[in-house]
């Protein structure tokens, strides 16, 4: 299923509606790289709250989505990821890394308004 | 595909065996669902349900990566008094050269993130390999409801 992407601000909202195939996944990155820029949007918010897994290569593709959508100059948050699943993550030794987490989209907006007030995203 | 071949001692609440072919992507997102399900009707809850359901998505996309097709086999397990679920996921494919450095963080021949199998034996409570080359991969793991 494919996800929907809202347009809030200079903001772009996926909220995850589902569990996604990996096919799923792959577009979700697809979109949001291009409508990063046909939006000139200048950050991201992915919402991961309904997912109950999160195995590697989910995690892969949100961490190729953050990167990819802060070398077209925005900056990128996944909001949401449940506690089991972080536990899980954490089991298995998957990380982020570098890419912004939030609890939840309102604390997501916050982070990316911050990162905005302080200017261009910064690798 | 899903298939029941057999029935287990005191389970009278539906299928408790459960194979699931993998041969596409969808296949792992099949695959851990009937295994979350299955999981809770065994018993389990809460953070072991993902756990079990993260450790299945693995094993199916083991499969997918290096042995293209193969199949997960979902049961209940017993031992000592004790409850759980077994997770066998086995394929024909090229097998495994050096199981101990597969066994090792880090490791990968495939896109993987070399994660795959020691993450899931840090996910679950029993874990047995078995590979040939040329002849495939078995991967059983359990899990006993706390």
């Amino acid at each position: 299923m494919r996800v929907p992407i809202l347009k809030q601000r200079d903001y772009l909202i996926a909220s995850i509606q589902s569990a996604l195939s990996d096919e799923d996944l792959l577009q979700l990155r697809d979109d949001l790289v291009q409508q990063v820029g046909r939006y000139r949007s200048r950050g991201a918010i992915v919402d991961v709250t309904v997912l109950d897994v999160m195995d590697s290569f989910a995690v892969r593709t949100l961490r190729a989505i953050a990167h990819m959508i802060r070398l077209r100059g925005a900056e990128t948050v996944i909001v949401g990821i449940q506690p089991e699943v972080a536990f899980a993550m954490v089991q298995l030794g998957l990380t982020l890394e570098d890419v912004a987490t939030a609890l939840d989209l309102e604390e997501g907006l916050a982070y990316l308004d911050q990162v905005k007030k302080a200017g261009a995203p910064h690798v | 595909m899903s298939s029941a071949d057999e029935a287990a001692p005191g389970d009278a609440v539906g299928r408790s065996v459960i194979t699931v072919a993998i041969r596409s992507a969808a296949d792992i997102v099949a695959a851990r669902q009937e295994g979350r399900a299955l999981a809770s009707r065994f018993g389990f809850d809460g953070s072991d349900l993902t756990v079990i359901a993260t450790a299945i998505s693995e094993l199916a996309r083991n499969i997918l990566e290096y042995a293209k097709t193969g199949e997960i086999r979902l049961s209940p397990a017993q031992k000592g008094g004790r409850n759980g679920i077994m997770i066998v996921a086995r394929d024909e494919g090229p097998g495994i050269h050096d199981v101990p450095r597969a066994m090792q963080d880090g490791y990968t021949t495939g896109r993987g993130l070399g994660l795959g199998l020691p993450g899931v034996r840090r996910l679950m409570d029993d874990f047995e390999i078995v590979s040939q080359i040329g002849k495939g991969t078995t991967v059983s793991v359990k899990k006993w409801v706390p």
